[in-house]
């Protein structure tokens, strides 16, 4: 829920509304209505006349970033790390195409964001004009909603619209087209009172017979696991769960959207979940016999092959989005609901049943997991050749830099080790592409967690090949004061194909090799940009680096890590197998006694 | 596979066929017909949507359906509680010796001749899929040239209305204050 200012509404607020203004002029005083601070965008020919009043509001602060797909991703950071609805603005034709991949992103991962875009004249709407481009169709797959507005009456409504849209029932991204002349058109404004959306009824409430019917399940079972994703955080119910957590005593798993929402550190933390999970994780969810799923969606990442996923569980499954329910796995109890309220409800019933003297028996189940978690811990080889491992450099920086601190990724090897070696203990201080997978992502988002947290320590950890990709928001980061700070984890490789090749492809490493050691020199590129670059290759120097890097507050800073190539990411669940096969090593799969459980 | 005639309505807003198009498509539901016109209510329109699948994806396509934001409500209507009913035209090979026979066939069923020449005859007849499948098999040995089916249109039996329910409006946040200083 977008954490909205108080509801006053001074009398002038609405009083000086009457006179007449443009539809730019209504646009902004919209955004400031909606209570936007900041907003990520380039300016163009078809959003120009907004950039007029813009250039004048005092609320609003407008940040020029060097790519569309910069500001998109920054919109993103933004509302992952403050839980607010991120919001970005780019002109018509490439600037909003250049926001698709963002909004797909941010589709994906149930982000709260607003995309406005510039339109050409609607009369000149469907005339392949200047900068055209459909993107109201062309984001209708991959937005909660989309508004293609022509007259300027209709934009404070459309924008209200879109910013309850984009932050109540399942988060997403709404994109709100405006064509030139609703911009350049006479108005007045007026902010709606109340919202006719017919069609649009989040169900936040649960059921109190389906938490009655999920507490049943839940003393009955004997090996139940708690199943979290990405909706725990979203609802901000991390609280909550840590009471049901400890109050029942059933383990916990936290999915890549999840890290964070559940401390690393608590001793019923199994870890993750999934295709590169601890093997406590995978083998409490395929050992189970009840899963309790909050806020998450039985993606393919988790569940491996469906067909023998958890065999033996019963499902409760709990999440805001009805759809979810039942999409990939059958359900025993559905909740529709919040995941705060469904969490808190549980709590409530569960206290209850405990005064009557009900409790669970997870006695032998959490005995079991121990021991998996204590024989098959996470952990990597050292490189045997002295160069750096970059599972060392990762965790080095979670330690240094402490759960306080929050963390963006791109996508690859790096996100994997990324989500594995740091102790999330806070929710929101974990921030990557999970659904959508979009390398590039670290930088930018993490400008835009920079700027709704700017007293947090932000790192991106991101790959070489990612970092090619979006690093010229760097120059964003040093002329606005952003002063994120970057490790590349450079293998001069696109890792995680990489790592494919060598296992599934014969070691036929077919254009992977980034030679990103040799070009482009990162240390150079960085203070090209204004920022500090530092360059680290051996473990003796880690610890030192990472100090000053986190010494500098003034302006971005970079480390280029040159670390060992070879290194992979373990456990692994291969794609299409199931979760029965997953190896902690090559070719190395745990054992399980058959004795127990 | 079965079918299943969904009647949806919808905010009547541009782009909305093409939103419900769309989500057919990227989901993989097979749309066997459909059909869209206005309501007794202004800015409401109404879809008849045939289906294809079985049952569990018809929960999916149901609830996909029902997270579009101008999807107002959907109800699956059943052949046994429900008037479902298709228009199809129709141009048949119809010379001096076949044309008494088609003719026949037309009083049968009920249907009407809307257009003669002198080799066809072009016959408008409305039904359920039952009755103009069986009306199409008889007419197949003649020769049948063009045919034009309309989308299926289904309504409830019974006094009651799809679109019983009084919509209440959300309301929205006062605009937010500017800070102080």
């Amino acid at each position: 829920m977008q954490a909205a200012p108080g509801p006053r509404a001074p009398n002038d607020e609405r009083g000086a509304m009457s006179e007449q203004v443009t539809g730019a002029q209504s646009l902004v005083r919209a955004l400031e209505s909606a209570g936007v601070e900041e907003i990520f965008g380039i300016p163009g020919g078809a959003i120009l006349p907004a950039y007029d009043p813009l250039y004048d509001s005092q609320r609003l602060r407008h940040i020029l970033v060097r790519h569309e797909q910069g500001a998109g991703h920054a919109a993103q950071g933004y509302a992952a790390a403050t839980g607010r609805t991120g919001v970005c603005i780019a002109t018509s034709g490439p600037g909003a195409t250049n926001l698709v991949t963002p909004i797909a992103d941010a589709y994906m991962d149930s982000v709260p964001m607003v995309a406005i875009t510039g339109q050409v004249a609607s009369h000149a709407i469907g005339t392949d004009a200047f900068q055209e481009a459909d993107i109201r169709g062309i984001t209708m797959p991959i937005t909660k909603h989309n508004f293609l507005v022509t007259d300027p009456d209709d934009i404070p409504r459309t924008i209200a619209e879109a910013f309850h849209l984009a932050s109540t029932g399942r988060p997403g991204p709404v994109l709100v087209d405006i064509s030139k002349d609703a911009l350049q058109g006479q108005t007045t404004f007026v902010w709606p009172t109340e919202l006719h959306l017919p069609g649009y009824r989040p169900v936040t409430r649960p059921h109190a017979k389906q938490v009655r019917e999920a507490a049943k399940l839940m003393l009955q079972a004997r090996r139940p696991v708690l199943y979290v994703g990405g909706g725990v955080i979203r609802a901000r119910a991390s609280a909550q769960l840590r009471e049901l957590a400890e109050l029942t005593g059933i383990p916990v798993v936290t999915t890549l959207m999840a890290r964070g929402a559940f401390p690393d550190s608590h001793p019923q933390h199994l870890g993750m979940p999934g295709m590169h999970g601890t093997v406590a994780a995978v083998a409490g969810l395929q050992r189970s016999d009840l899963i309790i799923s909050l806020g998450a969606r039985f993606d393919d990442r988790v569940t491996g092959n469906l067909d023998s996923f958890a065999p033996h569980a019963k499902v409760i499954h709990a999440d805001i989005d009805p759809a979810e329910i039942g999409k990939n796995r059958a359900v025993d109890v559905p909740i529709v609901g919040d995941c705060r309220e469904v969490i808190a409800d549980l709590v409530a019933m569960l206290r209850q049943e405990h005064d009557n003297g009900e409790s669970g028996d997870y006695e032998a189940w959490v005995q079991f997991l121990a021991g998996v978690k204590a024989k098959y811990p996470l952990g990597y080889d050292e490189p045997a050749d002295g160069s750096l491992s970059p599972q060392y450099v990762i965790e080095r920086l979670g330690a240094i830099a402490g759960p306080e601190a929050v963390y963006a990724s791109g996508v690859g090897q790096h996100q994997m080790w990324a989500a594995q070696f740091v102790q999330y203990e806070n929710p929101n201080t974990w921030i990557n592409s999970g659904g959508a997978g979009t390398m590039g992502y670290a930088v930018p988002a993490a400008m835009g967690a920079k700027v709704g947290r700017p007293d947090a320590t932000v790192w991106a950890i991101d790959g070489d090949g990612c970092f090619q990709m979006t690093n010229q928001e760097l120059a964003t980061c040093t002329l606005e004061g952003i002063p994120i700070k970057v490790a590349i984890i450079n293998n001069e490789s696109l890792g995680m194909v990489r790592q494919w090749q060598t296992l599934f492809y014969n070691e036929r490493y077919s254009n992977t090799d980034l030679q990103s050691k040799r070009v482009p020199d990162f240390v150079k590129l960085a203070e090209a940009y204004g920022a500090v670059g530092l360059a680290c290759d051996s473990p003796a120097d880690v610890d030192a680096t990472i100090q000053k890097a986190m010494e500098i507050d003034d302006v971005p800073v970079v480390v280029d890590f040159r670390v060992h190539r070879d290194a992979m990411v373990w456990p692994m669940v291969a794609a299409g197998t199931s979760n029965d096969d997953i190896k902690f090593a090559r070719d190395m799969a745990p054992e399980f006694d058959e004795d127990d459980l | 596979m079965s079918k299943h005639t969904l009647s949806v309505l919808v905010e009547d807003k541009p782009g909305v066929l093409a939103r419900i198009a769309g989500l057919f498509s990227r989901r993989g539901f097979n749309i066997e017909s459909l059909a869209v016109g206005p309501t007794e209510q202004p800015e409401i329109s109404r879809m008849t949507i045939v289906v294809n699948v079985q049952d569990s994806p018809l929960e999916q396509v149901t609830k996909q359906l029902n997270k579009l934001v101008e999807v107002i409500k959907i109800v699956e209507l059943d052949d046994h509680a429900a008037v479902v009913r298709e228009l199809l035209l129709v141009k048949v090979k119809a010379d001096a010796d076949t044309r008494g026979q088609v003719l026949e066939i037309v009083q049968l069923f009920k249907a009407k001749v809307v257009d003669v020449a002198t080799d066809a005859i072009t016959i408008q007849i409305t039904g359920n899929q039952g009755k103009i499948e069986d009306f199409l098999r008889i007419l197949e040995p003649f020769g049948i040239r063009e045919l034009v089916q309309s989308g299926v249109v289904a309504v409830g039996r019974g006094g009651r209305s799809i679109s019983d329910r009084t919509v209440r409006p959300v309301p929205v946040p006062a605009p937010a204050a500017a800070p102080a200083g």
